[in-house]
């Protein structure tokens, strides 16, 4: 008996989703003290895959669970060319392998011929692949997007993809869980990505290192599954390998009746099991950060890393200000390599490029509220500015719902589907220093293709007001926005 | 598949100094088309010690001094970024066989493990003591020892943690853990059969 209720009060704790979903993955203890931990779904893309093929057959090892790896194309494709072969023998080369590699496995490969490529992030929970409770890997450190739907999903290196084709698991140590409330209302204006730039600038881009992110309160729970996963995404920018919102009526609203989702009693079986991940009321959390979503602004980054932002109506920061030496240097090395002026404010910093699109914001709803605002207005002269959708099927309802032609005759390229100037391995990439107010998750150095490009990040409709304004806007002046 | 045991790295040492040093900038992403690891090394650091024309920048990478150097000693959250197993496949193509940093980024961290890399974390003040002894001379033994978890470096030593589940991975030959995982394909079937979601 008192095996029994040793048990019993283990089930009476309460856990967090991320503690029952790992309970509910892990195979065994390694030697290390490593969990062997089953991945459910595995994602894969051609630039980090095929090495992944290659020691496989190295090997000579089969893929454990074929249909749990789902393969799609999206960084190296190009945006304005739908025809092969590419003009880049490289990029066509990732193609053609990721191509051989998923028919030799026995791989469902998302190819543009099926009307669902797109970006991995976008492609999985548009399929109802990404699943609440499920444990999702990817090589690709935007993994972190599916914990929108409450699954503990992160990106892995290369051999760990070999990992997850040989075994279906991996080898982790487990996470720590903090929990970010964000409480009150987001002003109007305020966007699921100034959420997450503002909370990267608070915690810093190494704040998350060793934890799990789980995003909850008010602001959280009326966030739409596309804003959700705005945030998500960016978890790793914050260091954070996973990120998560517990799954509600509103995850669930999200996947009925998508390709991969369960239908008929399955479905109900499905929610009943999807509603018991969610982290139970008095669960024990590492660490727990409180937001006032009234203390956040539309914000944009000045500097070389997601952290470096301010809200728009602030200044860029002055190193001599600062006494700090580490912050003084960062901020001495992210303003020499941006040609930005200290103390000068981040409005009307001159743009030379706006991109929208991504795995952060290259969905319906990010393109929906661009062309509501920019229905009319013109981009402004000598500003370059492409939209690209985040997929096949983003494209078609945008272009159902003539968004594409709002955008078109406002002045933005409307492309093909892909990860696109976001990293720039395909032939959208930003030339010299140019500036670009980007929609995307990272301002690396060189991170848009050009190793002295600059990159702003911000919200798609701040891309939007710097676009038909040649320079950084406030959004909520330049669109009225009340 | 018998893995090498890693208990120490003895050689020389360079420091590339910096926080937040990110994979973009380890490997820039357009190196990255490719389908093997194969050649990544000459173009670790690329952008940042090239110019457009080819021309070196100043960059500790490119001083002749310190060629030869298979210890690498950074700053803080060393790796963050992307998830790119590029970024430590440059690092260990050029020739490096050890990092040292604050910290390292949680992704990164891994890839490392797995290649056979050790991490080891050691203090600013640590790690500026190692980077000092190596400006004065370059040809400085140094011992990364990971077994003890500290460095060596013309007479001193300071302290440098290795994570206990990497170090025991690392000095254990067991960092590579594909036959571990494999011998839990069973297990793994058993687990996987209570979840309905992955029922083929």
């Amino acid at each position: 008996m008192t095996r029994f209720c040793y048990a019993h009060s283990l089930s009476l704790m309460p856990k967090s989703l991320f503690e029952k979903v790992w309970d509910a993955h892990a195979v065994r203890t390694l030697a290390n003290g490593q969990t062997q931990l089953l991945i459910g779904t595995h994602l894969i893309h051609e630039v980090t895959s095929p090495q992944a093929f290659g020691m496989l057959r190295d090997l000579k090892l089969k893929v454990a669970m074929p249909h749990r790896t789902f393969a799609t194309v999206d960084h190296i494709i190009p945006t304005d060319q739908l025809v092969e072969p590419y003009k880049d023998p490289l990029a066509q080369a990732m193609m053609d392998e990721l191509r051989r590699s998923c028919a030799e496995f026995g791989i469902t490969f998302f190819d543009r011929a099926t009307g669902k490529q797109g970006i991995v992030h976008i492609v999985g929970p548009e399929q109802g692949i990404t699943q609440p409770g499920t444990t999702i890997a990817c090589g690709d450190s935007h993994t972190s997007t599916h914990g929108a739907f409450g699954a503990i999903a992160f990106g892995i290196g290369t051999t760990q993809i070999r990992d997850v084709l040989a075994t279906q698991t991996i080898a982790l140590g487990k996470l720590k869980v903090r929990r970010i409330n964000v409480t009150g209302k987001l002003r109007p204006g305020v966007y699921a990505k100034d959420v997450i730039l503002h909370i990267i600038r608070v915690l810093g881009v190494n704040g998350g290192t060793g934890f799990a992110y789980e995003y909850g309160g008010e602001v959280f729970d009326r966030m739409t599954m596309e804003e959700r996963m705005t945030v998500c995404n960016m978890s790793i920018e914050g260091g954070a390998r996973a990120g998560y919102v517990n799954p509600d009526e509103t995850t669930f609203a999200y996947l009925k009746g998508r390709p991969y989702s369960p239908t008929g009693a399955a479905w109900d079986a499905a929610v009943a099991r999807w509603k018991s991940f969610a982290s139970d009321p008095g669960c024990r959390f590492d660490d727990v950060v409180n937001i006032a979503a009234a203390d956040i602004a539309p914000t944009v980054t000045w500097g070389i890393n997601p952290g470096q932002g301010i809200a728009i109506t602030e200044s860029i920061p002055d190193p001599a200000k600062t006494t700090a030496v580490d912050e003084k240097a960062s901020i001495e090395e992210a303003l020499a390599y941006m040609k930005l002026k200290p103390g000068a404010p981040i409005k009307g910093t001159k743009i030379d490029v706006a991109f929208i699109g991504s795995c952060t914001n290259g969905r319906l709803s990010d393109f929906q509220e661009v062309a509501r605002f920019v229905k009319g207005r013109k981009v402004a002269k000598g500003v370059k500015a492409i939209a690209v959708p985040g997929s096949q099927i983003v494209a078609l309802q945008c272009e159902k719902l003539g968004l594409d032609k709002i955008l078109a005759e406002a002045g933005f390229e409307w492309r093909a589907a892909g990860c696109s100037m976001c990293l720039a391995m395909n032939p959208d990439k930003l030339i010299g220093d140019q500036l670009c107010a980007s929609s995307s998750n990272r301002n690396f150095k060189g991170r848009q293709g050009s190793p002295t490009g600059r990159t702003l990040l911000m919200s798609p409709l701040m891309v939007a007001a710097a676009a038909v304004t040649g320079s950084v806007a406030d959004a909520r002046e330049v669109f009225a926005v009340n | 598949m018998a893995l090498a045991k890693i208990t120490s790295i003895t050689g020389r040492a360079v420091c590339v100094p910096g926080n937040d040093i990110d994979t973009d900038r380890i490997i820039p992403a357009r190196f990255m088309k490719c389908v093997t690891f194969d050649g990544l090394g000459e173009f670790l650091f690329h952008d940042v010690r090239k110019h457009a024309d080819g021309s070196d920048k100043p960059h500790p990478l490119n001083e002749a001094r310190f060629k030869g150097a298979t210890i690498l000693l950074s700053g803080a959250n060393f790796g963050c970024g992307s998830s790119r197993e590029h970024a430590p496949q440059a690092i260990q193509k050029y020739g490096f066989k050890a990092v040292v940093a604050e910290n390292f980024a949680e992704i990164f961290f891994g890839n490392c493990t797995t290649l056979g890399i050790p991490c080891f974390e050691a203090s600013r003040e640590d790690i500026a003591k190692i980077a000092a002894a190596v400006e004065k001379d370059p040809k400085v033994e140094v011992v990364a020892d990971v077994a003890n978890q500290e460095i060596r470096f013309g007479g001193e030593s300071v302290k440098a943690v290795v994570r206990a589940s990497s170090r025991d991975a690392l000095i254990n030959g067991r960092w590579d853990a594909i036959g571990e995982l494999l011998d839990g394909v069973g297990a793994m079937k058993s687990t996987a059969a209570k979840l309905p979601y992955l029922a083929a």
